[in-house]
């Protein structure tokens, strides 16, 4: 499957989840910010990703979300040198180099880009 | 309060499938007021539709509860998709059959179709099509922490199973 092929499938699964036009879904659309999905929708999400590539998904492997539950990962609502670390090394597939400016977990949800759920779905196939 | 929007349980498949009446009925209070008598136009008393996704978000919630034994804090999170095609009045059925599309540890998707059934001639047409996600809320992505109480699978949804003649561990 060609890059232009995952992108088209990836957009069509965001549509359905997200209610959004075909038009906003760019490669370097947000998720969170630009697309506004929300927690319950990357389950959504990694519920149709799995059905329309025929591959598994483990939530925790596309999000991370089990650093940032971990102290030794974040302090005070930032991540932390060890916890960049961590991510880099689970998150292959995601740009982590804006957030690593500001670190706020809060403001993690924004590293998830359309391009970066291709680059995922790219490394399961 | 009673919250219940669904009469009975007719199947209930593990994991796979659960099958729900509700009889509307004109003593239901909320159909007084949906819609009443305005000027010329007369009363036209329907069970509104946010009442019809409750019914289905409990057929479905109670598969989905089943699923993982009632140990797991089931909640709706989104209404993924709701079509009506006509209006539940009463004197009619609605049967509600809900299907698992998915099932994981953090949740669950389930696809809805509910049907007007005529008790008169016993044809059943389509009233609805409603696309639902359950969270596990102890799973949740934010990390947050709930009660250890299991306060979604209390006694009134327990005892629907138990009326219908099912019981939580079959």
């Amino acid at each position: 499957m060609t890059h232009d092929e995952v992108f088209e499938k990836v957009r069509e699964v965001l549509e359905d989840a997200l209610g959004v036009d075909e038009d906003e879904v760019t490669p370097e659309a947000t998720l969170g910010g630009d697309l506004g999905a929300e927690s319950i929708d990357y389950l959504d999400i990694v519920f149709r990703l799995e059905k329309a590539f025929g591959i598994k998904i483990n939530q925790a492997e596309l999000m991370a979300d089990n650093v940032l539950s971990d102290p030794q990962y974040v302090q005070d609502g930032k991540v932390t040198d060890k916890g960049m670390e961590e991510l880099r090394k689970q998150l292959p597939h995601a740009d982590l180099d804006a957030f690593d400016e500001s670190r706020q977990v809060d403001e993690f949800p924004n590293i998830f880009t359309v391009e970066s759920m291709v680059k995922f779905v790219e490394s399961k196939l | 309060m009673r919250w219940i929007w669904i009469d009975r349980i007719l199947e209930l498949e593990r994991g796979k499938r659960c099958v729900t009446i509700k009889n509307v009925s004109a003593a239901e209070e909320v159909l007084h007021d949906h819609f009443p008598a305005e000027g010329d136009r007369p009363a036209m008393p329907v069970l509104p539709n946010p009442l019809i996704i409750e019914g289905m978000a409990q057929t479905a919630g109670i598969m989905v509860g089943h699923a993982g034994d009632f140990k797991e804090k089931v909640i709706l999170a989104k209404i993924t998709k709701a079509e009506f095609y006509n209006a539940a009045r009463p004197g009619y059925s609605i049967r509600f059959t809900a299907e698992m599309d998915n099932y994981s540890k953090a949740g669950a998707s389930t696809q809805g179709v509910c049907e007007l059934i005529d008790p008169h001639t016993q044809e059943a047409s389509p009233l609805a099509e409603i696309t639902l996600m359950f969270s596990h809320i102890d799973h949740n992505m934010a990390g947050l922490a709930f009660p250890e109480h299991n306060f979604v699978f209390t006694g009134q949804l327990m005892e629907m199973l138990r009326v219908s003649g099912f019981t939580s561990d079959k």
